[in-house]
């Protein structure tokens, strides 16, 4: 294991703008509060750091060419073939991304950070693997940026994430992009028996569009899965965000959760529950407010065959109604602390067993983008 | 303390309350009665400002400050408070979070006042979501006793109420309108709508009104108006204002 870096080294040459926009996306450049940092610029590793016991994190050309079984896991969850964003990956000769191996029974409550930050080049290509053996529980925070002055770009990425038996996941990622740039995030889950998979996802900040819709296939009984989406459609904005549970053995269970919000910007909210085995449970709830005339297009899916699944979704849109905002008012708030108000309380998804510090720093993104309400 | 003059108020474009005058002094608690619909509630949130109840002609002077074209912050500000009788449920902002934000209290001033009327385990609460009918009155005695209005409006605080519920909210409302206090001193007023006169078994009131068809009809002692409706309803009230 190598030495723990105190600080994230070449980030010193980043400019001061460029460390604010990664600060709000979870990238702690002190390392307070996290036990493990990977920094990638472009296609650039330039920092890889763990300071945790039993937790390896690995570029992942030197995790394939380190571990032979490393390759069971690359391109298994994920299908190469899947569309043309992972057709390009798997043809990049040179791999970028991160490897996280968490050994069996280690459990970490501070988190990882991954960092991926767009800064030069027309494409950033990344494929990230996480591995959490039987009984472990690791916590990632991943954050992904462009540089202040990036004006045109893409981001593609592949996550594959293993959760073993008994082990527990949770993936926060935050987004913070320009206009100009398109995302396309290509990631799945697999979760054994009792094992736990919680993603995040925050994504306020402009950005031209963001197309994904991961998935999560639970395998082995008693497996649980919950995704959370809090997102933010400014003008230009297409947000096409799906997420998909596969309840595919007994007692597993799934819930899908999205607030979204547009002042302006296009959000398509997916979700696809598919409940084939007896004994499981999915439930997808979509609320959406239109601050500003824009577009907020629910699509939820359950689709059950047989008679021991049990599978609900709730979803509605529309604006912050007005005697709520004069409810406030009487209190004593102004008009638009009334209406921050009550979206922030909009945006409080109850996100049962997140660590204080990705709380805290989902907080501050939803923070940062109500100034702009 | 409150002062309403010719007031004419309409709701969707047409007229609900007709020449309106009323005089709050300071120290002073008003009862306001009157059959349903007949606007009641309408008066009070006209004087709160709400959007939607459009002031035709006619004033509203508070503190001596003409406060008709105001909003309804400012108007929150100089220190007009309302209980609502149907407050809207608002999904996601924590009971705690509202108070927090319409205030300067930490969250150990506010759990303290949350246990004067039984609302700590709410506090973690989406506001008013689920809430029976006496949790939201409590939930809005909590509030006011947040915001300390020197002029507060009460629109039927006894509706959905239980017995032992009645006596804390009798009290709680006392509290805020500062009956304790001596008359001389005593500087927060109040206008409560009531039907049953239940809350004059907790506090004095000072003078009563009886509003019929968007008109106050009678003015007079709370007690003998309630007396008066309570035993011939309020048609006699109709002729009140023809004697
Ligand atoms: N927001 C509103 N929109 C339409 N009509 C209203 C509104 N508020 C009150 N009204 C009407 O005005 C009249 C008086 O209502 P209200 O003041 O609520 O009566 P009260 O409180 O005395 O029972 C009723 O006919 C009621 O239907
Ligand atoms: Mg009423």
């Amino acid at each position: 294991m190598s030495a723990l870096q105190t600080d994230v080294g070449d980030i010193e040459q980043l400019s001061q703008e460029d460390r604010e926009r990664l600060a709000l996306t979870g990238l702690e450049v002190g390392m307070q509060n996290r036990c493990g940092s990977f920094f990638q610029i472009d296609q650039n590793v330039i920092q890889t750091t763990c300071g945790a016991e039993g937790i390896e994190m690995i570029p992942i050309k030197a995790a394939l060419e380190k571990y032979d079984w490393v390759k069971d896991y690359y391109w298994n969850a994920v299908s190469r073939d899947k569309d043309k964003y992972t057709q390009y990956l798997a043809k990049q000769e040179s791999p970028q991304g991160l490897v996280v191996i968490a050994q069996p029974g280690v459990k970490v409550a501070m988190p990882l950070q991954a960092c991926l930050f767009l800064r030069e080049e027309p494409v950033q290509h990344v494929h990230n693997i996480f591995i959490a053996r039987e009984g472990s529980e690791i916590n990632i925070i991943s954050g992904c940026a462009s540089s202040w002055q990036k004006e045109h770009g893409a981001h593609i990425g592949v996550t594959e994430i293993y959760v073993g038996k008994g082990a527990r996941v949770t993936s926060t990622m935050i987004h913070n992009w320009n206009p100009g740039i398109s995302v396309f995030p290509r990631s799945a889950t697999i979760v054994e028996e009792d094992g736990t998979f919680l993603s995040n996802y925050v994504c306020m900040q402009p950005v031209n569009q963001v197309n994904m819709y991961p998935t999560a296939r639970l395998v082995g009984k008693n497996a649980v899965a919950r995704f959370s989406s809090i997102v933010v459609a400014t003008p230009g904005s297409t947000l096409d965000l799906g997420s998909r549970a596969i309840l595919g053995a007994e007692h597993t269970s799934a819930e899908l959760i999205t607030r979204a919000i547009t002042t302006g910007g296009t959000i398509i909210s997916r979700g696809h529950i598919l409940g084939e085995k007896d004994n499981t449970r999915g439930h997808i709830e979509c609320k959406g407010l239109i601050l500003k005339d824009g577009i907020i297009h629910a699509i939820p899916e359950i689709e059950g065959t047989l008679t021991g699944t049990e599978l609900s979704h709730e979803a509605a849109v529309g604006k912050i109604a007005r005697h709520e905002i004069e409810y406030l008012m009487a209190r004593g708030l102004s008009e638009e602390e009334a209406t921050a108000t009550i979206i922030r309380g909009f945006l409080d998804v109850k996100i049962s067993g997140l660590p204080a510090v990705l709380q805290a720093q989902i907080d501050a993104a939803i923070d940062k983008a109500e100034s702009g309400f | 303390m409150l002062d309403i003059s010719d007031l004419h108020v309409n709701v969707d474009g047409t007229e609900k309350l007709h020449d309106i005058n009323l005089h709050i002094g300071q120290g002073e608690t008003h009862i306001l009665m009157g059959p349903n619909g007949s606007g009641k509630s309408t008066l009070l949130k006209a004087i709160m400002g709400f959007g939607g109840y459009t002031i035709t002609s006619g004033s509203i002077v508070f503190k001596g400050q003409d406060i008709t074209g105001m909003s309804i912050h400012e108007r929150a500000h100089l220190g007009i408070g309302m209980m609502f009788q149907h407050p809207p449920a608002i999904s996601g902002l924590k009971l705690e979070k509202l108070l927090a934000a319409t205030s300067h209290l930490g969250q150990d001033a506010i759990e303290a006042l949350a246990q004067t009327v039984n609302m700590e385990d709410f506090l973690a609460r989406d506001t008013n979501v689920g809430f029976s009918g006496g949790e939201i009155k409590r939930s809005e005695v909590l509030q006011l006793k947040v915001q300390q209005p020197d002029f507060l409006m009460l629109d039927e605080p006894e509706s959905g109420v239980d017995l032992e519920n009645m006596s804390l909210m009798g009290k709680e409302i006392a509290g805020l309108l500062e009956k304790d206090v001596h008359i001389v001193n005593r500087r927060r007023s109040g206008l409560i709508i009531t039907h049953t006169g239940y809350i004059l078994d907790y506090l004095e009131a000072d003078q009563g009104h009886v509003l019929i068809d968007g008109q106050i009809r009678c003015h007079g002692n709370p007690r003998e108006i309630l007396r008066v409706v309570k035993e011939k309803g309020y048609g006699e009230c109709l002729r009140c204002k023809q004697m």
